[in-house]
Parts: structure tokens; sequence; C-alpha cells
């Protein structure tokens, strides 16, 4: 069976629009159960918003790391890894070794830290 | 959220004095280590605020007390744990209580912790000038968290309202937060970058203060010692680092002149036209001192060159006696090291003065085309003074304009416009 990455787009909202979605959470707590019982789910998480992202690039094997979310839309999203790393350094570190960061840009999004019992459920970043 | 965190400032008794004094000499160093015990700047930042508060009642009832930063560091600590305590959506609150217990029944605080001690403002500076956080964001921080600045101070050095400065530093701290941006000195491998980085964060507010494009003068000069004095603290935790003490260096040596650069009406007045006794002496002897330790160290760099040009400017017996030959030759070098079109510019301008105007007009007439420099005034000013001394009135008033025209700063301006009025005249 192939695998499949489903990208997760929304926009941010404020607190009161938070609030609604969080009502949601039976919901993906339920789907998430559903997918993991079908045998279906690989992997899945809620990442922070865009205000904790950075951006590392490499020219001219100098490191570049920008505060913020990749902006450029004439690239487009090719891969995915997920680490476990002991801080934010040691996340740009590996991602500005990535033979991409030479011609492209690796977003580094920290993953939310949800303490759910069961199976992680997804929800829009 | 945090209070505004307005530094304390009482009429003048020896209560008020003691907090004014323990707040600008002992507060970044206990922050620095409450951070760290904490693992939390906005907790560690609102325990310190409390201290601070509670010092003020308890320090008129029972007196000051003979070690004030040794009082605030424990007072600190109270306060943050009576705070973890009170906030139960932290999410490690038991393991963070019973560390900060632990610490609040020694006796003296620990010296004896495993690994090299190292201090813990050094950490924290390296933390605020993490280049994942906006360049804007760590020179708020920075002045925040290690200079006790308030935000709107903050604020208004940076001609931004103080509800965005402060949303910036929220922002920032949240990022550390969540990004998990760490706390401690980089790496070996890390380590050459990383320090470009801290000292270009505190060259950036010591220029934010010295250009003084517009805005407040004294919020201005603030910047500048603000600078210097965290320059100094570097110059403490990393005194092998010859970059280190040239940008000490750099910084005293400009900050000598802060009095003679704008005479009694308010006018820029330019280097060679400078009232040297106005110069303060100690501290062109403090920077020379700072310039030699750098040169000691064997590690030429940027911040060293530029200030050994700014030296010879200083130690020229009089307007013409400056050796441009020397200034040229180090812009050179500086050119070298960290090519820039201003340099470029310097460069061209230094070569004017030493092989003459044809010369200098050689190297800066290419750069009139360079996208980087267009609208950048001093360019214009010094296209204007070499075409001058050519002879091309015509050619130098045209360019006297454009400086003008692309002046922000009301002294620089006047003499921009004097200058072309003694061309005219002439």
């Amino acid at each position: 069976m192939p695998n499949y990455m489903l990208l997760l787009y929304s926009a941010e909202v404020d607190e009161a629009g938070q609030a609604e979605r969080d009502a949601e959470m039976p919901e993906w707590l339920a789907i998430g159960e559903r997918l993991e019982g079908a045998g279906l789910l690989v992997a899945n998480a809620r990442l922070h918003p865009v205000a904790a992202a950075t951006t590392v690039r490499v020219r001219e094997g100098a490191t570049e790391v920008f505060d913020g979310p990749f902006a450029v839309t004439k690239e487009i999203l090719v891969g995915y890894y997920l680490l476990n790393c002991s801080d934010l350094d040691e996340a740009l570190g590996q991602a500005a070794r990535l033979p991409l960061a030479r011609y492209g840009s690796v977003e580094v999004r920290p993953v939310m830290d949800i303490p759910t019992p069961g199976p992680v459920a997804a929800q829009p970043a | 959220m945090s209070p505004p965190g307005e530094r304390p400032t009482q009429v003048a008794d020896p209560v008020a004095a003691a907090i004014d004094r323990a707040f600008r000499d002992e507060r970044a160093a206990v922050l620095a280590t409450l951070i760290r015990q904490v693992g939390d700047f906005q907790l560690a930042e609102d325990a310190v605020q409390d201290a601070f508060l509670s010092a003020v009642g308890a320090w008129r009832r029972d007196g000051v007390p003979a070690n004030p930063g040794a009082w605030i560091t424990v007072a600190a600590r109270r306060k943050a744990i009576d705070r973890v305590r009170k906030d139960r959506s932290l999410a490690d609150r038991v393991e963070r209580l019973a560390e900060l217990v632990r610490l609040d029944a020694q006796e003296e605080p620990s010296v004896s912790e495993a690994g090299p001690i190292v201090d813990d403002r050094l950490r924290l500076i390296f933390t605020c000038c993490h280049p994942a956080l906006d360049l804007s964001a760590q020179v708020a921080l920075t002045l925040r968290v290690l200079g006790g600045l308030s935000t709107g101070e903050i604020a208004r050095a940076f001609l931004v309202g103080e509800p965005t400065m402060g949303k910036r530093i929220v922002r920032a701290k949240r990022k550390i937060a969540d990004a998990h941006i760490p706390y401690r000195v980089p790496t070996e491998d890390q380590l050459p970058d990383r320090l470009r980085g801290v000292l270009r964060v505190v060259y950036l507010i010591f220029n934010e203060g010295y250009a003084a494009s517009e805005g407040d003068r004294l919020v201005r000069e603030e910047l500048c010692s603000e600078a210097i004095r965290l320059e100094l603290l570097m110059c403490r935790l990393m005194p092998d680092d010859a970059e280190v003490w040239g940008l000490l260096a750099l910084m005293l040596l400009h900050d000598a002149r802060r009095e003679a650069r704008v005479d009694a009406a308010g006018r820029y007045v330019p280097l060679e036209h400078q009232d040297q006794s106005l110069w303060d002496r100690d501290q062109i002897a403090n920077g020379l001192r700072s310039l030699e330790r750098a040169a000691r160290l064997r590690r030429p760099g940027e911040y060293q060159l530029q200030a050994a040009i700014t030296a010879l400017h200083l130690q020229a017996p009089d307007s013409g006696g400056t050796d441009w030959a020397q200034v040229a030759a180090l812009y050179g070098e500086l050119l070298k090291l960290s090519p820039s079109p201003v340099v470029e510019l310097n460069y061209a301008a230094a070569v004017g003065f030493a092989a003459g105007p044809e010369a200098g007009l050689a190297l800066l007439e290419p750069l009139l085309d360079v996208p980087a420099l267009a609208g950048y005034q001093p360019l214009y000013a010094a296209h204007a003074d070499l075409l001058r001394r050519t002879g091309d009135a015509a050619g130098a008033a045209g360019a006297y304009e454009r400086a003008i025209a692309l002046s922000a700063n009301a002294v620089e301006r006047t003499e921009l416009e004097r200058r072309l009025r003694v061309l005219t005249a002439g």
C-alpha cells in the first residue's frame, strides 16, 4: 500500500476562533482512533503557529537562519522529516545538513506537545 | 501577562538609591540565573519584578540589606515558587517546584554545580540574540532583559508605539519557549557565528543611539551608554576574543566625541571642525587601551579595524594632520575582510584625501550605480566634496542638493546647506 501525506492548511485564528476549533476536539480524536484502528495511520501531529517557525538555508557554505515561515511561493513542499531533537539548535543544525538547504529552504516548525491518552489527534495548525 | 516593568524611580532617598543601584547592577544576573532555574523567561521576569517591588517595602522597614543582590536573588526565587504553585497550566510544574524548593533550602547560592562555571548572563545574551529571532526582536529583548529598559523606553528609542514594542517582546519570549531556543552558550563550532550575531546586536543598539537620525536625544544617549555597558559585560565574560575588545574600543572612541558632534545651536559639527577640548580624553584613553588589548590577541577583525581608523582620526594633531594614507590602508584591509558598498565608499573618501580628489572620484563614481547605496546620503555628500575639490562647482552643487534632499537629520542637513552656500557664493 502506498503512503500518502495529507497536508492540512487553515488560516490562523484569534483566541475566540481557537476556542471554537478546540470544540472540535472529540471529532479529531475519533478520527485518530478510526485511522489507527483501520491500520491507516503512520504519524500525525499538530504544529505550533507560524510565529514559532524558523527557516534555514545554506548559501555559499554559510548557514542562514531567519525568523518566520518559509514564504516564497515558487518553491513547493517536496518532503518532510519528523525529528526528535533536544532543542532548536540541534534541529537547525540537522536541517542545514540536508542537500536541499543549499538550493531550497527548510522550514523548522516545533510540533505541539499534546498530552493525550491513546492515539494523538491531529488538529489544523 | 507581565506587569509593564517600569524601572523603580522614586525620589532620591537612601532606600530608593539602593534599589536603583541593585536594579542597575544586579538585575540581569539575578534574572539570568532564575531563568535557568525555572526554565521560563516570562515567569522569571515576573518573579524578579515582584522581588524588586517587595524590596521597596522591606528595605524601608528593615533597612537596606548588606548584600542587596543576594536579597533580591532569594526574594525572586521565592516569588517564582509562589507563582509556580499558583500556575496550574505549567506542564512540568511539580519538577520545577521541587528544584526551586531544593535551591531555596540551600544556605549559600550554589557555585559547585557540575561543569565549568558559566555566568548565566552569557547564556542569556546568546539566547536573546539567537538568529531564529527577528533582528528587531533580538535588539528589543536584549535591551529589555539584559539592560532592564522598560518596554516604553525601548519603544520611544525605536520610534514605535509601546503596544507594538510590547507585542514584539512577548512574541519573542513565546518563540523562545515554543521553539525551544536553548538557554546556553553555543557549542565551539557555532560560537564564532553566534558571537558575531551578539556583537552585531550590541553595535546596532549603539548606532541607533549614535546616528540619531531623529527622535529623543536623551533616550538615544541612553542607548549608547547601554550598548557600552553590555559590551563591558561581554569583555568580562569573553575576555579572550579580540573582536569583543575591538567593538568596545570602537564604541568608546566614537562616544568620546558625543559632546563635540553638535554645537551650542544644535548643529552637526564635522570631525575636522570639532572642538577637541570637548572630547572625553579619559574615554579615548580607555578606548585605545581596549584596542591594544585586542591587538595583543592577534586575531584582526572588522571592529578592530574600524576602531583603529577612528583612533587615527582622534590622534591627528589638527584637521589637516590625519594620516590619510594609513586610514586608506586600513579601509583596504576592511574591504578584504568584510566587503560592502559602504566600506568601499569610505575607502574612496580616504583615498580622496591620501592621493587626491581625482583618485577618490575614480573609486567613488562606480558606486553611484550600486542599488544598495541609492538614497544613501553620505554617498552624495562625499561625491559633492570630491567634485568641489576638483573644481567642478556645478557638479558639486548638484550632489550637495541630492544629499540635502536625502538627509533625515536636521543638524546634518544644516551643515550640508552651509557647504552648498559656501560653494555657490565662491
